[in-house]
């Protein structure tokens, strides 16, 4: 395995959205360094070298693009789990999720989410949301340093 | 019980029936003794005197005759000594004879210095007259001696033993009097218990239940029979009454307030399941369609060459429903969030709410010439973020069927109703046909193809939904071809014009 760090964590249980999710990545050019992750366990297990991934080397993406419903461990409670661990909290996070449920957007967002974002159900539109936001998070925007991670 | 009498008048309000019978039987028994201590005494007064007169009478008598021989001879000292017998009476103080002619023929003096009395003219025909002075009684009698007048013997008694017995009398009287008076004082209050104290008892108690509101206490209850035992009774029945009106009250309360609870447990469960079907709804809904229209739009990108123009089509056709499914969808879930929104009413300014709405509909209103005629419109009391859907709902659903003419004209204004301002959203748009006006809140109901004129179904019926929540009214009124008209209120009560306004005549729609 290349030891290529892992850019993008992409946590999503349903195939066939992770199917066209990644077709939407793909068609933007964005498909570089991707993890993903089939439900909250898998996601936690990955960032925090555990079970499966006790292997792993730690290292922090640049994202973590995160589904709401999951099996065994939900979406809200994965994003409570990376704010509570000092070596995450300041990882940004986007929700990427089917509804716009107020609670859930609440929830989200005082559990110190980056972004929210809800799968337009147009094809054309969630392609380009998708385009637009792995741009802007994997290319534009600069990540917390390593550094900021730790002291906390 | 019995309370000793000088406390009956300590307190005038608590014990007034107490001391009212004490002092009515006092009055009773003080005039009754009065009475008749002066019926006695005036009746003993005289018979005394009667009495008095007669022995004065009788000495009279015994002394004339014994003063005839006295007279006819001449001898004044044989009679002075007659006269003298009549120290033997204490109360006689004087006597005298008088010849005819008006001399004193002989006297009898008790003590030395009496003065001689003034003698009342006796009247001619008499043989004996008497007067009764306040402590002086004097008796004149005439002498006669074979029809012949020979002269007038006097004598005056005092009074003396009549006004002692009179003083004894009084003195009598008067203590028997305080001492009945007494007796009657201390008396009284024992056979006033019988009367007064179950009556002062119960006012205690009526009081005390007054003031503490427990109905469960009762008055002591009387052995004996008679208006006090049934007056008691009575209160008692009454408050037996009360109380078990009050339980039954109680109870009725309690069961009301367990429904209550039980209907709001009841709601408050329909409430969290409707919000996890409408959750389940926006997660689980959406994403199938998504991947309908997903996989759908990869088809016609990637295999674009294999695909005829009619497969091409038809897969549009399946993009486009799965579209429409996903608005009827999100419309839905909003109508159902609108729903369980609480309305917060502030002082909205409508105008400034309008001129937002018309800047978000700015990309629909491009490439059209529209005329929008906004009055000035009043600050009214709702919700604005509830407000804003109805205006936005109302005003794009205008654009949407003014699209054909060549100028659509929206007017925004509003009526003077009685007790609040009717707004209105009027269009030169398609109109609709008032037969089916009835259909026009209902939800998925629609009144255009979709053909003509896209849409959910869902617009109007969450219109209606966020007039109702304000307690408001909307109706419309249309014609085919000529525009549509929808009339509505934010303030509760059922919209009524004034006189001079314009709101039509129109059916009230909002049970449609």
């Amino acid at each position: 395995m290349k030891p290529d760090p892992v850019e993008l964590l992409y946590v999503e249980d349903d195939d066939a959205d992770l199917e066209l999710t990644m077709i939407a990545l793909e068609r933007g050019r964005l498909l570089n360094a991707i993890h993903v992750a089939r439900d909250g366990v898998e996601a936690l297990d990955f960032l925090f070298c555990r079970g499966a991934h006790s292997g792993r080397s730690f290292s922090v993406p640049k994202l973590v693009l995160l589904d709401l419903k999951l099996p065994k461990i939900d979406g809200i409670q994965v994003l409570r789990a990376i704010r509570q661990d000092p070596r995450t909290a300041v990882l940004p996070v986007v929700v990427l999720t089917s509804s716009r449920e107020q609670k859930d957007v609440i929830e989200t967002y005082q559990l110190g989410v980056n972004s929210y974002i809800q799968k337009p159900v147009d094809f054309t539109k969630f392609q380009e949301t998708v385009r637009q936001l792995g741009f802007y998070w994997l290319v534009v925007n600069e990540p917390p340093p390593a550094a900021a991670a730790h002291q906390e | 019980m019995f309370k000793p009498a000088f406390r009956l008048f300590s307190n005038p309000r608590q014990s007034s029936v107490v001391g009212r019978l004490t002092r009515m039987n006092m009055l009773v028994s003080a005039a009754a003794l009065v009475t008749a201590c002066a019926a006695f005494f005036g009746y003993d007064l005289a018979s005394f005197r009667t009495a008095i007169v007669e022995g004065l009478s009788t000495q009279a008598q015994i002394a004339a005759s014994n003063t005839v021989t006295a007279l006819l001879f001449n001898d004044p000292q044989s009679a002075v000594n007659t006269l003298a017998a009549l120290k033997v009476s204490p109360s006689i103080v004087y006597s005298g004879i008088l010849l005819p002619d008006g001399r004193v023929f002989a006297e009898y003096r008790q003590r030395a210095g009496t003065v001689r009395p003034q003698f009342p003219a006796m009247p001619p025909a008499q043989a004996e007259a008497h007067w009764l002075g306040h402590n002086r009684a004097v008796l004149a009698h005439a002498i006669v001696f074979q029809g012949r007048r020979l002269g007038t013997i006097w004598i005056e008694s005092d009074l003396d033993r009549v006004n002692n017995r009179l003083k004894h009398y009084a003195g009598i009287a008067g203590i028997v009097l305080i001492g009945s008076l007494l007796a009657a004082l201390l008396v009284a209050p024992i056979f006033q218990g019988a009367i007064a104290a179950p009556i002062v008892a119960l006012a205690r108690t009526a009081q005390e239940i007054s003031r503490s509101k427990d109905y469960s206490a009762r008055a002591a209850p009387r052995q004996s029979e008679g208006e006090i035992s049934v007056l008691v009774e009575s209160f008692n029945e009454m408050l037996a009454q009360i109380q078990s009106r009050d339980a039954e009250l109680r109870q009725a309360h309690g069961e009301m307030e367990r429904r209550v609870l039980e209907r709001t447990a009841e709601l408050g469960a329909a409430n969290k399941e409707l919000e996890a079907f409408s959750y389940s709804v926006s997660h689980d809904l959406r994403a199938p369609l998504r991947q309908i229209d997903g996989f759908s739009a990869i088809l016609m990108d990637q295999c674009a060459a294999e695909l005829s123009p009619d497969a091409r089509r038809y897969l549009q056709r399946v993009r486009d429903r799965a579209h429409h499914m996903g608005h009827l969808v999100d419309d839905l879930l909003s109508m159902g969030r609108i729903g369980r929104q609480e309305v917060r009413r502030r002082d909205t300014d409508i105008n400034e709410l309008i001129s937002g709405i018309q800047s978000d509909l700015a990309p629909e209103c491009e490439g059209r010439r529209i005329e929008w005629r906004i009055a000035n419109l009043p600050q009214i009391s709702c919700d604005p973020g509830l407000a804003k859907i109805v205006f936005m709902n109302l005003l794009s659903n205008a654009l949407k069927y003014s699209r054909d003419r060549e100028v659509a004209v929206i007017e925004v204004g509003h009526l003077a109703g009685e007790n609040a301002p009717v707004f209105f959203v009027r269009d030169n748009g398609a109109g609709f046909d008032m037969r089916y006006a009835d259909k026009l809140f209902g939800v998925f109901q629609r009144l255009h193809r979709s053909d003509e004129f896209e849409g959910t179904g869902v617009g109007l019926a969450t219109v209606q939904r966020v007039v109702q929540k304000h307690g408001g009214h909307i109706w419309a009124e249309a014609q085919l071809e000529k525009g549509a008209t929808f009339f509505f209120t934010f303030t509760p009560g059922r919209p009524r014009a004034k006189e001079d306004s314009k709101i039509p005549a129109v059916e009230v729609l909002r049970e449609a």
